[in-house]
């Protein structure tokens, strides 16, 4: 419970209506995109950064846990407030602050949707590349509090490869300014990039400088079809062998094609083992046909038995449409979904999904794989009820498995979703203690209190 | 937690209607509400999950439980960008009927549902006293004067939704049966709406005389009742049922081929009366086949061999899609096609033709503050297409297209697409009689 003096404190600072604590408003502020929730004491909407400091220095003079939330799209319950207390909810402060044409470099405030961000630039001729699934119903907050990545990381990169500069609020309400519009910068430690993928736990992010790109002009999209998953795996190498860095190499198992089609009735093909989206981009048309040209070429070569270039915008945006569903359409099938993210080397991708399929055997649960292939970075999603109790258990044997089998693999726990709570329990297994508590040293500096987003990424020490 | 499904209350969403909701939160993108309140329990996620903790016992229904559902525009942008296939504003709307028959109404619920919907010749009545005011130029008065500014400015606002009203309602004027010109190829049974009659009658007007000069034979009853849609839209199922069933038996019985309506609204709904009445075993058949007649009256004219106007109406126009008409009936190609069959019209599309505009019916009255917000949105995009008119098919998107031209000051004509098709017919007529020495004075 929030004391009504302070209720009145941080009424005064944000106005009486960005104050909520009715029944209704705390249970929609208790969940994010997984199935987990908690109700929190309160929810303040502040309007700006400096509304964000004062609320601040109030919690921490009162001791009140935080827990910043954008559009409540997560992954792995890291805007869940546990800890009750207050969310900070940042989808009030969505304003473009600047767009610098010259230095290509916009200004932007937390709560700003990623996907209306995009649209804003690619208007001027410009282009920010990362693109999460979410990219329609998250924030650039969130983005960056768990450094999101999306299929264009292969060409382009993550969001931590974007962000030039925060400003953020520590947890006494210091505002803070990190990085700046200079490219290089080794002025001190890189504070902007240990704040990306953060989750929420050091410091609340208000402001981000983003390093924006001019738009490329041309897109060529291509589906590849395989009859065995291993010719998938080898053509993605062969391609990037050939000196053609694709923007996105997607892939979906069998699975994930039939439980698509179910729904989009996209023509894809439902006996195949595996599929891979392949998108070439750039400033010039006859590249972008010849590296599309060649990527069709190696398919091929590789064992693909279909390759299928879109001809049309409408047939590009089709595909994009069937690769964006995937994770969504898997809840026609069952209640529940786990969506991991794990993250191995591109060599031994078609070896983690074969061990997927194994498990999935062994605890008799259907689990679909997709992901960036590019990267390695796998989506392997378990399909279940959480109102059968012995299905749940399964489901946990399953995660320990998945996360055991990808560290075993020379790879880690997650690649873009983030660790919030729901990967803590393999944490140790993927850093061991040392780095854990070199982890839980850093956090101290800057919550000495552990107010913000209390439990949250590594265990609280 | 409680988990026992509160089995005994009427009208409860079933289970299936929420349990795989996986609370990704793609529906916040698509909600007109949500993106300018930005508070996540206005959005349609939390009206799934508040639905289902309700239903599981988990919560009990409060005045704000009450008011989040209300503030559902209805407007269907969840149902349909949801890939799970949960339909959020269809919760919404049945936890308005278990509302309605679990919570005390509002006193004046019951005369305005009850009393004045279903009877037209009340609601004829009621718009007595603004015909009066329009009529006897107190309106062009008190506009020149600036009284109404005095007013607050809600009621200004509406005071811009209506157009000049017809001096008698067109059910009183409408024949009941209309002959085409030329041979008949169609009968066509014409719902003419509670708005259409009383409000917007040159647009039902408009309607019968483009039919009747395509070939169809017009009837039009006038014992007609109001669809439902505003009973239902206030969780009075059993009501809309009783509409239903009345407008099945007026209709059936003149074996119409279809049944057209102007009014997306009136149209929705219609083409729900088969699924309203599927467990009456006495209408259930009926109903279902009065459902698959219906037709609004741009779908109904680009399935026919429609002759396009000769006259020219010079302008350039954009057209907004009516939530009921482009989600609900998936009518989107049709009253575009209509309009590109007009010379002289330059057609030209808006950004997000589809958003909601902010009338959903009553939300000016209930929830005038939102319904401006999200209204906004869409004057600005009438704005950036520099377009003259703005042609919509829904009684309640004009009124709201009206008050929003003139609150963020858009010069823009709003009018129905066929008001736009009969003036060029009427041009065409013109200038023929204009040509036709024998019909000169």
């Amino acid at each position: 419970m929030i004391e009504p003096r302070v209720v009145k404190e941080l009424e005064t600072i944000v106005g009486k209506e960005h104050v909520l604590s009715s029944p209704e408003d705390l249970i929609a502020y208790s969940y994010d995109s997984t199935f987990e929730e908690h109700r929190p004491d309160i929810i303040v909407s502040p309007a700006n950064t400096e509304e964000v400091s004062r609320v601040m220095r109030i919690a921490y003079r009162e001791n009140i846990p935080i827990v910043p939330r954008g559009m409540g799209s997560g992954l792995a319950a890291a805007s869940i407030p546990y800890s009750g207390g207050m969310v900070l909810n940042l989808t009030r402060m969505n304003r473009i602050l600047e767009i610098d044409q010259e230095n290509m470099i916009a200004t932007v405030e937390a709560g700003v949707v990623t996907a209306d961000f995009q649209a804003t630039v690619e208007e001027m001729g410009l282009f920010y590349p990362p693109d999460p699934s979410s990219i329609k119903h998250s924030t650039i907050g969130g983005n960056i509090a768990c450094n999101a990545g999306g299929p264009r990381c292969l060409k382009y990169g993550v969001t931590s490869d974007y962000v030039l500069g925060l400003t953020a609020v520590l947890p006494n309400g210091d505002i803070i300014k990190t990085g700046g519009k200079a490219i290089k910068n080794v002025t001190g430690l890189n504070l902007t990039q240990l704040l990306l993928g953060s989750e929420g736990t050091l410091a609340v992010i208000t402001e981000a400088l983003l390093r924006l790109m001019p738009k490329p002009k041309y897109a060529r999209t291509a589906m590849a079809v395989y009859a065995d998953l291993d010719d998938a795996a080898k053509t993605v190498n062969a391609i990037l062998l050939e000196g053609v860095v694709p923007a996105t190499i997607e892939l979906m198992d069998d699975t994930t094609i039939n439980t698509i089609e179910e729904y989009l009735h996209l023509g894809l093909p439902t006996d195949a083992a595996a599929i891979l989206i392949i998108e070439t981009d750039g400033s010039d048309e006859q590249t972008v046909l010849r590296e599309m040209e060649t990527v069709a070429r190696v398919a091929r070569e590789c064992g693909a038995t279909d390759v299928r270039v879109a001809k049309t915008e409408a047939e590009r945006n089709e595909l994009w449409r069937g690769r964006r569903s995937v994770s969504p359409s898997l809840a026609r099938r069952r209640p529940n979904k786990l969506g991991e993210d794990i993250s191995v080397p591109r060599s031994a991708i078609p070896e983690a999904i074969r061990r997927i399929k194994a498990i999935s055997a062994k605890y008799n649960l259907p689990i679909v794989v997709f992901g960036h292939a590019g990267d390695g970075n796998l989506h392997p999603n378990i399909l279940f009820d959480k109102r059968d109790p012995d299905e749940w258990h399964r489901v946990e044997q399953v995660s320990a498995e998945i996360f055991g089998m990808a560290v075993e693999l020379g790879g880690t726990l997650t690649g873009e979703h983030g660790v919030g709570v729901l990967k803590q329990p393999y944490l140790e297994l993927a850093l061991g203690q040392t780095v854990i508590a070199l982890q839980q040293g850093i956090k101290k500096v800057f919550d000495p209190k552990g107010l913000l987003n209390p439990g949250k990424k590594f265990p609280a020490a | 937690m409680a988990q026992h499904r509160r089995d005994d209350i009427p009208h409860l969403p079933t289970e299936e209607q929420y349990l795989n909701c996986i609370r990704c939160g793609l529906c916040l993108s698509a909600c007109p509400i949500y993106r300018e309140t930005l508070r996540e329990t206005d959005g349609p996620r939390a009206h799934v999950v508040l639905t289902r903790k309700y239903a599981e016992g988990e919560i009990d229904i409060s005045p704000e439980f009450v008011d989040l559902m209300y503030k559902c525009l209805d407007c269907e942008a969840c149902n349909a960008i949801c890939p799970v296939g949960i339909r959020p504003a269809d919760l919404a709307m049945e936890m308005r009927q278990v509302i309605h028959k679990t919570q005390p109404q509002p006193w004046l619920k019951k005369p305005i549902f009850h009393g004045y919907f279903p009877h037209p010749l009340i609601q004829e009545l009621s718009v007595l006293p603004l015909l009066l005011y329009q009529r006897l130029g107190l309106q062009a008065l008190a506009r020149k004067l600036g009284i109404l500014k005095l007013l607050p400015r809600q009621l200004q606002d509406m005071e811009h939704m209506v157009p000049k009203l017809p001096a008698r309602p067109l059910r009183q004027v409408l024949p009941e049966e209309v002959p085409p010109a030329g041979e008949e190829k169609h009968r066509v049974a014409f719902f003419l709406g509670c708005f259409q009659s009383t409000i917007f009658a040159q647009e039902s007007e408009a309607s019968v005389r483009v039919m009747a000069r395509n070939g169809c034979r017009v009837f039009t009853p006038k014992q007609v009742k109001c669809c439902g849609m505003p009973a239902a839209g206030y969780g009075d199922i059993d009501l809309v049922k009783s509409l239903a069933r009345f407008n099945i038996d007026l209709f059936l019985p003149l074996n119409p081929d279809v049944i057209v309506t102007d009014c997306a609204t009136c149209g929705s709904t219609l083409k729900h009366y088969g699924e309203i009445l599927k467990d009456d075993p006495a209408y259930a058949e009926k109903a279902a086949l009065f459902s698959s007649r219906v037709r609004d009256i741009s779908e109904f004219l680009m399935s026919i061999d429609i002759r396009p106007p000769k006259g020219e109406v010079r302008a350039r126009v954009t057209y907004h899609d009516p939530c009921h008409l482009v989600r609900a009936q998936k009518v989107r190609k049709q009253p575009r096609d209509l309009l590109q069959l007009i010379p002289g019209v330059e057609f030209v599309e808006m950004k997000e033709s589809d958003w909601c505009c902010g009338s959903a019916g009553t939300q000016i009255l209930t929830h005038y503050h939102n319904s401006l917000a999200v209204n906004r949105r869409k004057m600005e995009n009438v704005r950036a297409t520099g377009a003259d008119i703005v042609a919509t098919g829904c009684p309640g998107c004009q009124m709201q297209l009206n008050m929003g031209s003139n609150h963020y000051n858009v010069n823009v004509r709003v009018v129905h697409p066929i008001q736009l098709l009969e003036e060029a017919y009427r041009r065409e007529e013109a200038e023929i009689a204009a040509d036709d020495p024998s019909t000169g004075d």
